[in-house]
């Protein structure tokens, strides 16, 4: 028994329900700009958060001091609240019976952080940014690593226990060439790279050849025409797909969103229960899953943040939407079947229902299949800019780079790409969906919800798909 | 919380060797967050947090890290004592930093405020009796926050402020709510009532059949609230010198002077009248105030210590961002009753939502109107407007687009708990502007 479980024992808690949460993570940043290393950064971070359901109310408290004392003066506080809530919450907790979780999750690492000596690291990010060096126009170069451990122990006073080791890795590149006013950026994929694993992601990603493709592209950004206004055919690269998944299917179907819990900050949603099993979501080529069972993808787990067992299920299958992403206490309130994906981002916060990792799945067309289909539109890559409505409908996003496709072949690079649409119509005009060879496993480690406020990590693999006649547009005159 | 950090960082610069400098940066809160949704309780609960930043410094080369502080002495020791153990360590692997600075001044300060807040329970009462019959949503955060700054040169800076802040909206019907804030050191029930009742009256108007209307440009006014969307973004990037020298900037065509703003723009960093500490990274104070546009021109930048290196200016005691905390736009001469006549007919947006650039270096801004948004008629308000996008470059929002601004400005506390609560803050007027262009 680790000590945190003797402690937790030991407060021989007697409300109906009681769970701890003890969360130690371990955060290493090495950064190199333009040659010169960054300040290291080398953070740990320690804690529990106690939860109490007892006669229908629901409270909680965290705290970093998980002593005896710190456990002991957190439960009566989180005691406390779930007397002062009880009769007064948007739902009868004794109602819901909680999951007892047991088990492990842990990441599969083939090379460890702590196997690459600092100095290695640090030579082999002076290396990359290096390499994003072409001239003078060349203004900003940056080269990071970002390692992530985090150890989560889960358990409760019915029995329940788990316990989770996660590691992650967030590479990254970027480049900004720049000519008098006019300025152009190039990136790793945004951070989209971002995998579960160890320093073996860097081999699975490209990371020690991409600086001058990127480097490259960023110069010829700067010398490109604004991408051409129309309305068109677009296909769009995994790294933005994955922008496009995450704001216009993963959002909208949160469960607690449609619930209301989100509506004076992240928003609503356009969706409703009753469309669930009946909602023609996307035309018959999406396929949507979520799966945090990946084991390299961002946000696998073992068991969610309220100890649901993880699994995947179908989202949307052949366009119909089918469960919500809605954790245990959300299913309860809607009364609908949903997925494991009650999420904290730390210690600090109570889970909401968060996406984790959502998934586009692979078809059956190559990349030259759907370029080859396309008579006028545009490719566009990385994700660089992104606003939705507060009901997840109408959206508007720019990506770092694209090129422009005529009679079935790409041609000139353009700049500044941007497309808008509407989230309920957008998916029915998914007209391709590429096939294996074009899938990417991405992610991305800032999603931001909930009240107060959260960051968490989440995952989205996609192929490049397309889209037929969408408003499509470049920059300012 | 202060007693700990400053135990802490006695005992940490005890344990350095001559050649070594320690800073130390400290965080902490004991906060209360109660999450409400359809006028009952979505979560309540405490959060106890204490964070500790290292830099340790020996010459020019340095190291950081962060450990979270328990309040036990003995834990507490171990863990910061690993933590300089591990910088230590790294110190050999790491070249001299070209770019390091930190302040030698030693200049220590004290400012807490007093303890007035009732017991977050006492005010959940308050809201959940004043919602009743109501679909309130929102978040009360209450509780204590605390920022410090620490060095092995003697110098000792203390934060404290003991607040509350309830952000919340009341819903009519789908998407159709009034969105409202309440914030300040001390909570009144009857204060809190009248705004409660303002937003009941609002939601009358709310409630009506929305009015449609096709993209386009409109003449609009933007409430305080909407234009402080505006100004947040402006402050991703567009005020720190590392993104105007590394041509990032979305001001950079202001910066190098090709473009303007409105003469009437007087735009300010104004740390003497903000809720923020005044002091900031590597042990800088920061100077009361920093014009960043002056009569539509830009002037002045925000700098950290790392900038101020590299570049070889003054730091105006900037964290590496070099984000703004208590932006401060100075009033127009519209007085705010006579909004609806001077718009005319046009579009009354109380909020705006989802802000993004959609061309940087012209610093073109695309994001949504949310909330209560207005269509009004010969000055008066008609119905409600479904939600609409807009896509307009800010150099003409602030600039040859800006018919007026306010006489009267709202104080805005930042409602923003990400990681920690928030101390920033934001002194803005209304803007009338001209030829707003909605997209979709």
């Amino acid at each position: 028994m680790t000590s945190v479980e003797s402690l937790f024992s030991e407060l021989n808690p007697t409300a109906d329900f009681v769970s701890l949460r003890y969360v130690e993570a371990r955060n290493e940043t090495v950064r190199v700009r333009n040659d010169v290393l960054e300040p290291l950064s080398d953070q740990l971070d320690v804690g529990a958060m106690i939860t109490v359901a007892h006669a229908g109310g629901l409270g909680y408290a965290a705290t970093s001091d998980v002593s005896a004392s710190g456990l002991r003066q957190a439960l009566e506080r989180a005691q406390t609240w779930a007397e002062r809530t009880a009769g007064r919450s948007v739902v009868d907790f004794s109602s819901i019976e909680m999951p007892t979780p047991s088990g492990e999750y842990r990441t599969d690492v083939r090379q460890s952080w702590d196997s690459v000596p600092l100095g290695d690291r640090i030579a082999l990010l002076k290396q990359q940014c290096a390499a994003l060096n072409l001239g003078d126009t060349i203004v900003d170069r940056t080269a990071s690593l970002w390692n992530t451990a985090t150890t989560t122990r889960y358990m409760d006073n019915r029995g329940g226990r788990y316990v989770q080791e996660q590691h992650m890795l967030v590479p990254y590149l970027e480049v900004v060439a720049n000519k008098g006013t006019e300025t152009q950026t190039r990136t790793l994929a945004g951070r989209g790279c971002c995998r579960q694993g160890g320093m073996e992601i860097l081999d699975a990603i490209g990371f020690r050849d991409a600086a001058p493709t990127l480097a490259e592209e960023a110069l010829q950004l700067l010398a490109a025409e604004q991408c051409p206004t129309g309305t068109m055919d677009l296909v769009l690269a995994p790294d933005q797909m994955m922008l496009q998944i995450h704001e216009s299917i993963g959002h909208p179907l949160e469960l607690d969103r449609i619930l209301g819990d989100e509506r004076n900050y992240a928003g609503t949603s356009f969706v409703t229960l009753d469309m669930f099993g009946s909602y023609q979501y996307g035309s018959d080529l999406l396929n949507v899953t979520f799966d945090p069972t990946r084991g390299e993808q961002l946000a696998s787990f073992g068991f969610d943040d309220e100890g649901l067992p993880a699994t995947r299920e179908f989202i949307i299958k052949d366009g119909l939407l089918v469960r919500p992403l809605g954790a245990h206490t959300s299913q309860a309130r809607a009364g609908m079947e949903g997925v494991a994906n009650s999420r904290a981002t730390s210690w600090n916060r109570p889970p909401i229902d968060r996406m984790a990792n959502l998934n586009v799945e692979p078809g059956d067309q190559s990349l030259d299949d759907l370029i080859g289909s396309v008579e006028r539109g545009v490719f566009m890559a990385t994700n660089c800019s992104w606003s939705i409505d507060d009901s997840r409908n109408k959206f508007q996003f720019g990506c770092e780079y694209g090129r422009v496709i005529e009679n079935g072949e790409l041609g000139a690079v353009v700049r500044n790409p941007n497309y808008r649409g509407i989230s309920a119509t957008f998916w029915r005009a998914l007209s391709g969906v590429g096939d294996e060879s074009t899938f990417e496993v991405l992610g991305t480690p800032f999603c931001g919800k909930g009240e107060p406020n959260q960051v968490i990590k989440v995952g989205h693999a996609s192929p490049t798909c397309k889209f037929s006649d969408i408003a499509i547009f470049g920059g300012a005159a | 919380m202060r007693s700990l950090f400053e135990s802490t960082a006695d005992h940490l610069t005890a344990q350095l060797s001559a050649d070594e400098v320690l800073l130390l940066e400290f965080a902490g809160e004991g906060s209360d967050f109660v999450r409400f949704n359809g006028g009952k309780v979505r979560q309540a609960g405490h959060v106890d947090q204490a964070e500790l930043w290292l830099d340790l410094i020996r010459g020019r080369r340095h190291a950081a890290g962060r450990v979270a502080l328990s309040g036990q002495v003995d834990t507490d020791r171990a863990r910061t004592l690993a933590l300089l153990g591990r910088l230590r360590d790294a110190l050999p692997h790491v070249p001299e930093d070209p770019h390091l600075l930190y302040s030698t001044d030693v200049t220590s300060s004290v400012r807490e405020g007093a303890d007035g807040l009732p017991s977050a329970g006492e005010i959940t009462d308050d809201v959940l009796a004043a919602a009743d019959g109501t679909d309130l949503v929102g978040i009360l955060a209450s509780g204590g926050i605390y920022r410090g700054f620490a060095n092995s040169l003697g110098q000792r800076n203390w934060f404290g402020s003991h607040s509350f802040n309830l952000d919340w909206s009341l819903y009519h019907h789908g998407d159709k709510a009034t969105k409202c804030g309440y914030a300040g050191e001390t909570w009144d029930t009857a204060l809190f009532a009248d705004k409660m009742a303002d937003a009941r009256r609002q939601l009358s108007v709310v409630g009506r059949s929305a009015h449609k209307i096709e993209p386009g440009k409109y003449r609009v006014y933007l409430a305080p609230a909407a234009l402080s969307e505006i100004v947040e973004l402006l402050g991703w990037g567009g005020f720190g010198l590392k993104t105007q020298k590394t041509r990032r900037s979305p001001l950079l065509r202001a910066v190098e002077g090709e473009c303007t703003l409105s003469p009437a723009v007087h735009l300010t960093e104004n740390v003497a009248d903000g809720l923020a500490p005044n002091f900031g990274a590597g042990g800088f104070l920061r100077p009361d105030q920093v014009q960043l546009f002056d009569g539509g021109q830009y002037k002045d930048s925000l700098v950290s210590p790392r900038s101020a290196q590299e570049y070889g200016v003054p730091t105006t005691g900037a964290d590496a961002g070099e984000f703004p905390d208590s932006l401060d736009l100075a009033p127009g001469a519209c007085a705010r009753d006579a909004v609806l006549g001077e718009l005319g007919t046009g579009i009354y947006v109380n909020n705006l939502w989802y802000l993004n650039y959609s061309d940087r270096p012209a610093c073109r801004v695309t994001g949504m109107t949310r909330f209560a948004t207005f269509w009004v008629e010969n000055g008066e308000i008609v119905a409600p407007v479904d939600v609409m996008r807009f896509d307009e470059t800010l150099y003409h929002v602030l600039g040859e687009g800006l018919v007026s601004l306010t006489e009267e400005r709202d104080f805005l506390m930042s409602a923003s708990t990400y990681d920690r609560r928030s101390t920033s803050s934001s002194r803005l007027p209304g803007a009338l502007v001209n030829d707003f262009t909605f997209t979709l």
